[in-house]
């Protein structure tokens, strides 16, 4: 270590662990934070999969859990619609946006790019700390009288507006409120802070066609982010206003508990609009994280470059420019001007063909390569796979026509759960089984990562794939129980088994969990660059050090997928080994890729 | 029978991580513990890909064979006919892409599992095969595009013929009702501020068009005529959706929504369909299994299922939002005209 870090040795606990303006530290924050919210999102998923599986039966752990909302084991329906918001909003903002793209946003962008941290390091604790708050407040809100919120993790209004209309809508629907304002704030934030570090900071060499794809996908899902994340906020604070100060923006000529409402002139579907042009952009803010994880990971594992480099980076700016434009296709049905819909249609569909374009990419990477199966690569492929046949149901939906009948209806549920649950993650398992060793400096234990992986593949198709099944019958979500239908009796049997299903696969999950904490103090000691990769993060020593290298910052001479390349004598570039770090420079009588 | 499911699926997942961490035990014989592939591992998970191909193929035949009676019935409504070629031509189109790249995928991971000394090729990039796979989506989309887009306007194209019935849907926490325009065929003005007592549904009493309205707790159709919609709310979002019509619109407080279908089946043809016919007696044998073990509890049996065409809730609504549906009877015009004849018209309801 070069002595002009010295000064670095007067951390104490507090600035070292706690309030820790280093990106490495913050992702690790990030990272826990996110796998605590994840448990408590995937629990709840069990609690409301065992009320369909069973509605008929009551069952003790409901009242263990849920206390006097649970009287005798029969769960109370308003208690079900709360678990479904609460799992819905915890699993997509908490655990995939700030879980996944908080902590490897923050741990890779200034290592892959040679940077000493983020533009901002004082900012980016500011960002995790308000996240922070924003969690605490959430889980905070299950805890009070008349309950969380309960109105969907979309919180419609007028439902979420009124009191009147369910309990979740009192202090409930406030606190989730000033959570996701909060939860905004932290994730605008932290965002800037990508942007401006992925443009400024990036070290000698490193021009933007060099940029491994995860900076790729982080950066522009960052500039997403601070497209449409206010937009939601604004969409928030009229709700506040609504609730609160007696504006109408969003109600109109209701009559609710015997008595009729002062609000005129308002409109719910403007609420859908707001909500949906930050809710579909966040699909891709959970999305291409994961998709930028796989597409280093599949690379450094199939010995090969990632395959139409250009063509990737292409397909995730216009997958971020067309996701702008899309949200109507979550209100074919609202009621808004059927032309309308007949847009929608078309700039949904458009994207099919970016999506196409990168999932042949990953295939083709696959293609004649020398694949090293560790876990990471494991779950790369899955989130290819899952990410085929959640996309491909896309299809239907994103077809206004065929929208009418599958709309809201179990069929929705699997689609998303596929396509931006599962995937990303397996986008998030895929980064923590890749990069633990440059998080910890210890690896994880493979043999638990392949039980984890398989079982949770299977388990994963297990839940989904019959779900669409049920969905195509008309079975509606967010149904209590469907035993009011007798049509629907015969699908008890299959929601049985995506309900076992279901609890195997939350099983699997203590597997991971097991083996991070186990390999977090136990685990084997890494070396410096375990995955033989070409990124720079791999050339920081394995201990942390303040300032991420110790002496001069690395300079860059090539991109980052220079994996078996080799010179005209057949010979790879560094004998010897079958990578070409980006650090080494050209060497004689080799050719560099233009892009 | 779903017990005996259940108990084979853990049982064959037992089994499978028995074997799993057997496989794992035997790779760690030898002295590499460095937590990274080695060639037996790249050689087991790789097997395993092709494994899970044909767990994959497995899981979708056996969705599509035992689930076959999942999907829908033949529509019951004009335009339903296109909805479902469409229907049928996107459930190919996906089936067929997703049996070909997930074996691909698979396939790839499984022949190429890395060993020592093999040599990925470098290869970076061909426009050729990116031309193909981007120029084949688009040609396909365009074409689902195109279709799907005229069979939108379609549907969503309402346009008020003379002899077309109109109907107001009205949906409150936690319930349906349908208001019939009446003799005049004109729906009378309604707000939710002119609600009170038995004018539950805020019908203006001074529109002289409202008198003969007819409100009724169910919905009769006649068949092979177009009805119109007009859905009102009077709290909350809520959604009407006829899944045996392919219909579906929010109803949206502050505002009128539409949607507009003619039934081609009565209920007594749609109960006669081999599918109906077939589906009833499942269910009934369901619920004859289940009544056993209620009746076995000291509780009563349950009622034998006989179909009909059902209304339900799709918008999250409220604590009952599960159970707020209504029946929709599809009749002759003659039973149908009899039917509307025995309701009360707005005019007695209000002068009682």
């Amino acid at each position: 270590m070069s002595a002009d870090h010295g000064h670095h040795h007067k951390e104490t606990f507090i600035t070292k662990y706690i309030f820790s303006e280093d990106h490495k530290m913050i992702s690790k924050q990030y990272l826990i934070t996110g796998l605590l919210m994840g448990i408590i999102g995937i629990a709840m998923s069990l609690l409301f999969r065992m009320q369909i599986a069973w509605p008929e039966q009551s069952f003790q752990i409901f009242e263990v859990l849920l206390g006097k909302w649970a009287p005798d084991g029969v769960m109370d329906p308003n208690v079900y619609l709360a678990l479904v918001t609460i799992h819905g909003t915890i699993m997509v903002f908490f655990v995939l946006t700030a879980g996944l793209s908080g902590t490897f946003s923050n741990l890779l962008i200034p290592l892959q790019i040679g940077a000493r941290d983020m533009a901002s390091g004082f900012m980016n604790m500011v960002s995790y700390w308000l996240f922070f708050l924003s969690s605490v407040i959430m889980v905070f809100s299950l805890f009070i009288e008349a309950g969380p919120a309960a109105a969907g993790w979309t919180i419609y209004p007028p439902l979420s507006a009124l009191p009147q209309a369910m309990p979740g809508s009192g202090l409930g629907m406030t606190l989730w409120l000033v959570s996701m304002a909060i939860f905004i704030a932290s994730s605008l934030l932290g965002s800037l802070n990508y942007v401006v570090t992925v443009i400024n900071l990036r070290t000698k060499g490193m021009s933007m066609t060099r940029l491994p794809l995860t900076i790729w996908a982080f950066f522009i899902t960052a500039v997403i982010g601070v497209v449409s994340f206010p937009v939601l906020l604004s969409a928030a604070l009229l709700l506040i206003m609504d609730r609160s100060f007696g504006t109408s923006f969003y109600l109109s000529d209701i009559f609710i508990q015997g008595e009729v409402l002062h609000n005129q002139g308002g409109s719910p579907v403007l609420f859908e609009h707001l909500f949906w042009f930050l809710g579909h952009p966040e699909v891709y803010i959970v999305l291409l994280p994961a998709l930028g994880i796989t597409s280093e990971v599949i690379a450094t594992n199939s010995r090969k470059p990632i395959f139409g480099y250009r063509a990737m980076v292409g397909s995730i700016i216009a997958i971020a420019f067309l996701s702008t434009i899309v949200w109507g296709h979550h209100m074919f049905v609202s009621g808004m001007n059927p032309f309308l819909g007949s847009v929608f249609t078309f700039t949904t569909l458009l994207i099919a063909i970016p999506s196409a374009v990168k999932s042949f990419n990953y295939i083709t990477t696959l293609w004649k390569g020398n694949l090293q199966f560790n876990p990471g690569m494991l779950f790369s492929i899955g989130l290819v796979s899952t990410f085929i046949t959640g996309g491909l149901t896309g299809i239907i939906l994103g077809d206004s026509t065929l929208d009418i009948n599958v709309h809201d209806t179990y069929f929705v549920v699997a689609h998303f759960h596929l396509v931006m649950g599962i995937s990303a993650l397996y986008g998030l398992f895929a980064g923590v089984y890749h990069w633990f060793p440059k998080m910890y400096g210890k690896m994880m234990n493979k043999n638990l990562g392949y039980v984890h992986f398989w079982v949770t593949a299977i388990g994963a198709y297990g839940v989904f794939f019959p779900m669409h099944f049920v969905g195509m019958a008309g079975l509606p979500r967010r149904y209590y129980t469907y035993t009011n239908f007798p049509y629907f009796d015969d699908l008890a049997d299959t929601n049985v088994l995506i309900t076992v299903f279901a609890i195997i696969t939350a099983a699997a999950q203590l597997v991971f969990l097991y083996n991070f904490i186990y390999s977090m103090f136990y685990g084997k000691k890494a070396e410096q660059n375990p995955w033989k990769s070409n990124t720079l993060e791999w050339t920081t020593p394995v201990e942390h050090v303040h300032g991420n290298w110790p002496g001069e910052l690395p300079t860059v001479y090539r991109w980052a997928y220079d994996y078996s390349k080799t010179k005209e004598n057949g010979e790879y570039v560094i004998e010897g080994q079958d990578y070409t770090p980006q650090t080494a420079p050209l060497q004689e009588g080799e050719e560099e890729l233009t892009h | 029978m779903t017990i005996f499911l259940i108990l084979l699926i853990v049982a064959l997942l037992g089994v499978s991580i028995w074997q799993l961490s057997k496989i794992f035990q035997l790779s760690q014989g030898n002295a590499d513990t460095s937590e990274i592939a080695n060639d037996k591992d790249n050689s087991t998970q790789g097997k395993l890909m092709l494994a899970f191909t044909v767990f994959l193929y497995a899981l979708m035949a056996y969705c599509f064979i035992n689930y076959h009676s999942y999907f829908l019935p033949e529509t019951a409504s004009e335009h339903g006919k296109d909805y479902d070629i469409l229907m049928k031509i996107s459930v190919v189109l996906i089936m067929f892409v997703q049996v070909i790249t997930q074996f691909l995928l698979h396939f790839f991971a499984y022949k190429y599992r890395g060993k020592k000394g093999n040599k990925a090729l470098f290869f970076a990039d061909s426009h050729t095969l990116e031309l193909i796979w981007t120029g084949i989506p688009i040609i396909t989309l365009a074409g689902l595009i195109i279709y799907g887009l005229y069979t939108w306007v379609d549907i969503m194209n309402i346009d008020e013929e003379e002899n077309a019935i109109v109907v107001e849907l009205y949906a409150y926490q936690f319930a349906w009702r349908a208001r019939y325009a009446g003799a005049d065929n004109e729906l009378g003005k309604a707000n939710v501020r002119f609600i009170e007592g038995v004018n539950t549904l805020g019908v203006d009493e001074s529109d002289a068009y409202a008198m003969d309205d007819i409100i009724t707790n169910e919905l009769h159709l006649p068949v092979n005529k177009k009805v119109i919609f007009k859905l009102r709310s009077q709290d909350v979002l809520h959604s009407a959706y006829m899944p045996f019509f392919r219909a579906q619109m929010n109803v949206v407080p502050g505002m009128i929504t539409e949607f507009s279908y003619t039934p081609i089946k009565t209920t007594e043809e749609m109960r006669q369909t081999d599918f109906m016919v077939e589906k009833v007696e499942t269910i009934n044998g369901i619920r004859k299994e289940n009544s056993k073990k209620l009746l076995a509890k000291g509780e009563e049996a349950l009622e034998p299922y006989e179909f009909d065409y059902y209304l339900l809730c799709n918008k999250i609504c409220g604590a009952s939002h599960y159970n707020m549906q209504m029946k929709i009877v599809v009749e002759s015009e003659e039973d149908y005209n009899n039917w509307l004849a025995e309701q009360k018209t707005f005019r007695q309801v209000v002068s009682k």
